[in-house]
């Protein structure tokens, strides 16, 4: 029988502590570049021009149809060669789950777009309203409503991919974990404890993300 | 009648893939004047009443609101947005469905067009707002959001929103059709008052009877082509051609739908 000693970890706390920092910040940034992305993702896939379409149409599949991992070590190893760019683990990995979190991004935003009732951006345009207008003014204020909960949790599932950049040693959370378990012996100990935090974190959030879609269904 | 007439529609056509649903169509609307136009569904009325405002942008022909006038065709370039939506500022429009903004409420509704399109002060707006909403018996509904209004109350707003643009012209495209049969009245009855004050208005219906007491001409179409026009009593009483006679048999003439006058 194994002796479970969690008391083994309170050493490593400011190790654990500074990867959790990581792991946060880090989502936050591509969570905010990754929404950007998905924007312009999704007005490109809604674009009148043939062209754009297909622009955008390309990044949301390229980067929804294949592994986050292989893009991680893509980004890191292939492209400074092809683009002859030297990229930090951390700009890469940035990128990467940006890039990755937007092509999501953007079929939600598109999604949430295209369900608005033609009527409305007609009505709009019959006032005078420019198409830009009836987006800003008509459209988006009522599909940002429908989009939030998909958000929210495609949210949850980037702040959960930023464990992968450890590959590209980030020191984020697991990479941290991961020094931490190889000092102490104690890896059940230590990936036990990891797996606590992050889902210490994102229980509250879900709960907030299906009250949200709560509240939805009863405005709708 | 062109010299005075509001709205001058020449020769438009328009099809959506292989399908032609406008053959070379000719109408004009004298200032003040209200044209009904009736057939049955498929006959092209509701994508002619989007051509006037160009919400459905024509393949050929030419259509003139006022002193604005936009040919299309061969060569001729489409018009811009911006130089859309100028135009379209002009011209009110009422939807079946009605299409007022869930997410504002009814006072902000009637305000929206003002505030965004006239670029007019918020309080102005708001001043237009509830002086339209009062004009269309729903002054005491401002602050309540559409999805608390019947349907009648529903495309009410949608009149004042309509309204509040101070139009030239309206366009009611089936304003009745998707309501209730008992609150069908109270919106005719907006029609008609406007009718009383001289705007000059295109309406789309199936209500025969509103259709004759309050327009006064009336155009029949039917598969893409103007079958039958003239003035209102006289194409309903005493229609020319069959088709007309074949259509207008299925509406019992007698059933008076609309209110003959406003009760205010």
């Amino acid at each position: 029988m194994y002796q479970w000693d969690f008391g083994i970890l309170w050493s490593y706390r400011w190790l654990f502590l500074n990867g959790l920092g990581v792991t946060v910040g880090f989502t936050i940034v591509i969570v905010v570049c990754g929404l950007l992305f998905g924007l312009l993702g999704a007005f490109g896939s809604l674009s009148r021009f043939k062209e754009i379409r297909l622009l955008a149409l390309t990044f949301i599949e390229a980067f929804r149809c294949t592994p986050l991992l292989v893009q991680l070590i893509w980004f890191y190893y292939a492209l400074p060669i092809l683009a002859g760019v030297e990229m930090t683990p951390i700009m890469a990995s940035a990128l990467a789950l940006s890039l990755y979190g937007g092509s999501f991004y953007s079929e939600i935003i598109r999604g949430g777009i295209v369900s608005i009732d033609k009527g409305q951006s007609e009505a709009g345009a019959a006032l005078g309203m420019t198409p830009g207008q009836s987006m800003r003014r008509i459209v988006l204020p009522q599909a940002i409503k429908r989009m939030i909960p998909a958000l929210m949790n495609q949210s949850v599932i980037q702040f959960k991919n930023t464990s992968l950049v450890s590959v590209l040693a980030v020191p984020d959370l697991v990479y941290q974990s991961q020094v931490a378990a190889h000092d102490s012996y104690r890896p059940l100990e230590t990936y036990t404890a990891v797996a606590i935090a992050y889902a210490a974190i994102l229980i509250p959030l879900t709960i907030i993300v299906r009250r949200g879609e709560k509240r939805l269904a009863v405005s709708e | 009648m062109s010299e005075t007439s509001k709205i001058e529609i020449r020769g438009l056509r328009k099809r959506f893939g292989s399908n032609e649903v406008l053959k070379n169509i000719n109408l004009d609307v004298a200032k003040g004047g209200v044209v009904a136009l009736i057939g049955p569904s498929g006959s092209g009325k509701s994508t002619l009443l989007r051509c006037i405002n160009l919400l459905v942008v024509p393949d050929g022909g030419s259509v003139r609101v006022g002193d604005r006038r936009f040919v299309f065709g061969d060569g001729a370039k489409l018009p811009d947005v911006k130089t859309l939506a100028k135009f379209r500022a002009t011209t009110g429009m009422v939807f079946q469905h009605f299409n007022l903004f869930p997410h504002m409420t009814t006072l902000q509704n009637v305000m929206e067009g003002p505030v965004t399109v006239r670029r007019m002060a918020k309080a102005d707006a708001e001043t237009l707002a509830r002086a339209q909403l009062a004009k269309v018996g729903l002054a005491e509904k401002a602050d309540q959001y559409p999805a608390t209004l019947s349907g009648g109350q529903k495309q009410r707003v949608a009149i004042a929103r309509a309204l509040a643009m101070e139009p030239d012209v309206m366009l009611f495209d089936e304003a009745t059709s998707a309501l209730d049969p008992e609150l069908v009245g109270e919106v005719l009855n907006v029609i008609q008052q406007l009718a009383s004050e001289g705007m000059t208005m295109v309406i789309v219906t199936h209500e025969i009877a509103f259709a004759r007491e309050v327009a006064d001409r009336l155009i029949f179409m039917r598969d893409g082509v103007v079958v039958e026009e003239g003035p209102a009593r006289q194409v309903i009483d005493t229609p020319r051609e069959a088709a007309t006679r074949a259509f207008l048999g299925h509406f019992h003439r007698t059933g008076a739908l609309a209110p003959a006058t406003t009760a205010t």
